[in-house]
């Protein structure tokens, strides 16, 4: 957990991830051109942008998980365009994809127990099942026959035992009822206040207000903005053209 | 001597165990095939000639090394496994991203010029492999005579099929295992280490194979085209349990073995296309196979 004290000094420090003119392909298909951004240690950040703006694919190109890369992305120090994912997710980023991925060939709890620890500190399971109770009950049934939010909060519980203290997560409440939407947001902002770092992708901007310290605009591949969220309402008209609310 | 069906019983039951000892090899090379093209998807064609090598490899450690049975069961599949770890890393592995036509291509080749060393080393009439003096006899059960060793390759086969069994379902390395077949990209952002997951499945599977070859060295002669014969036979059994399926394979194995035994009692005319006849059923009913996963 950060003091108060220790965050300002790590925002005022190296970024924890610098992402420099970051670009991406599937196949023939030129996806990113150039994303810039920097997220602090102890921040939530949050990619936001339109359908097929590229914020899934930001996040999986810093996760190392596409086709072909190119440009600079730096996690503590770390340059990490040249490495396999698995290294990656061995400096300690824990990955929440867009389709969750939970595994149908494995149970409940053989999808909670997969991920590697990678770093010491992990919640145990008893933290996890405070943090999630639904999953406890399930733990002998197929992953995929949980319900959508029971899966997402899966999805997230797995990477907290890993002990990453960094997360990429992609649309969590898509999808989901709004009582469960306000039990992911009271977990993201649960994490904060432990002092995970996190970026998170949002259609919803309302819900991302609630949880993070900065915004992201993608919009066609590149970074063409940043809000800070107290600023948020000064840039609504701004951010509705974006979003083409 | 009483009879069933108008079958003299000891008949029945011979031809019974036959079918069972058959059942037990097609279930080990089957399960291998399975494991090899779930994490793989490569249709590993050269599991005949690996299968060979198995018999092969005991043998040389007796004649060459002085090496017996017992401890040729361990080392053989080691050896074999080897090998295949070596064609995974040096070969398949750099066909991974195309389509799985080339690994299949790959390993047919592969096997056809493993087969044709053989060949040429010690002719195509095979070498005899004494059954181990502790195997030997066997125990007249009144209704049949049941060979000792006999009886040990179908005990051996079901211990190592669900063993495997076991390992892939039950156990943590299964897990990943499990992952790594159904979304490889995802469990390597885990930083589980898929592609030596990928090596050691190759090399796991062949030695499956390499164990079966030890089994039936002391059945069959130890021949180098012993693998070409069985591994048609083993690919009808794969189509007709579906590749998804660990246990499928395994239940199919046995089951086909045991149809293929009372054939030959009842109708022997139809002994050797009765698993084709059951394979081209099935596949019109249920192509993905009986226990398989539709895509
Ligand atoms: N697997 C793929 N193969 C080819 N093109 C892809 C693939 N995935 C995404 N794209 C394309 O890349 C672009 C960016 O997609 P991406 O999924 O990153 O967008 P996104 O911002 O996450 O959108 P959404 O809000 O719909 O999730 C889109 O034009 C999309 O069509
Ligand atoms: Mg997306």
């Amino acid at each position: 957990m950060l003091t108060e004290a220790a965050r300002v000094s790590a925002q005022t420090a190296a970024p924890l991830l610098q992402v420099r003119g970051l670009e991406a392909w599937y196949g023939e298909s030129h996806v990113l051109h150039g994303i810039d951004l920097d997220v602090a240690s102890g921040e939530v950040v949050t990619l936001l942008g339109r359908n097929g703006a590229g914020k899934t694919t930001t996040l999986k190109s810093i996760m190392g998980v596409i086709g072909k890369r190119k440009g600079s992305v730096v996690l503590e120090g770390t340059e990490t365009i040249g490495l396999p994912s698995r290294a990656i997710a061995r400096l300690g980023i824990g990955y929440v994809p867009e389709e969750r991925g939970i595994y149908s060939s494995l149970s409940v709890e053989e999808n909670l127990m997969l991920p590697p620890r990678v770093r010491p500190g992990g919640l145990s399971l008893e933290q996890i099942f405070t943090l999630f109770p639904n999953i406890k009950e399930r733990l002998r049934s197929q992953g995929t026959k949980l319900s959508g939010g029971e899966q997402q909060m899966l999805a997230i519980g797995r990477i907290l035992r890993t002990g990453a203290h960094f997360l990429l997560l992609d649309e969590p409440t898509e999808g989901l009822a709004p009582v469960i939407i306000d039990q992911i947001g009271a977990t993201i902002r649960k994490l904060k206040q432990d002092g995970y770092t996190i970026i998170l992708v949002e259609q919803n901007f309302r819900f991302a207000a609630t949880v993070a310290d900065r915004h992201y605009v993608v919009e066609q591949g590149k970074v063409i903005d940043m809000i800070p969220n107290d600023q948020l309402d000064a840039n609504i008209d701004k951010l509705h053209g974006y979003l083409g609310v | 001597m009483f009879e069933i069906l108008g079958v003299p019983a000891q008949a029945l039951f011979g031809q019974l165990l036959l079918g069972l000892i058959n059942g037990s090899f097609y279930a080990i090379l089957s399960l291998g095939l399975a494991v090899i093209f779930g994490l793989l998807n490569i249709i590993n064609f050269s599991h005949g000639a690996q299968y060979m090598m198995g018999a092969f490899v005991a043998w040389m450690c007796l004649n060459y090394l002085g090496i017996n049975y017992w401890a040729a069961l361990l080392l053989a599949p080691l050896v074999v496994g080897a090998t295949g770890i070596a064609i995974e890393r040096l070969l398949l592995k750099r066909i991974a991203h195309f389509d799985h036509l080339y690994g299949l291509l790959l390993t047919f080749g592969l096997a056809l010029i493993i087969q044709g060393v053989f060949r040429n080393q010690y002719g195509s009439s095979g070498l005899p492999y004494q059954i181990p003096p502790e195997l030997r006899g066997g125990q007249n059960l009144g209704f049949m005579f049941l060979p000792y060793y006999r009886g040990w390759v179908v005990v051996a086969s079901l211990a190592v099929c669900l063993a495997t069994w076991f390992l892939i379902e039950k156990t943590k390395l299964g897990a990943y295992l499990r992952a790594a077949t159904e979304n490889p990209t995802l469990t390597q952002a885990f930083g589980i280490n898929v592609p030596l997951l990928v090596t050691l499945t190759y090399g796991f599977g062949v030695a499956l194979a390499g164990f079966a070859g030890v089994l039936a060295a002391p059945i069959y002669s130890v021949n180098p085209n012993m693998g070409a014969d069985l591994i048609i036979v083993v690919f009808a059994v794969v189509v007709i349990g579906g590749m998804g399926s660990i246990l499928g394979a395994i239940i199919t194995g046995f089951s086909l073995g045991l149809i293929e035994g009372l054939t030959k009692v009842f109708y022997p005319e139809a002994s050797a296309t009765v698993i084709f006849i059951i394979m081209v059923l099935v596949l019109l009913v249920r192509p993905a196979g009986l226990f398989g996963r539709a895509a």
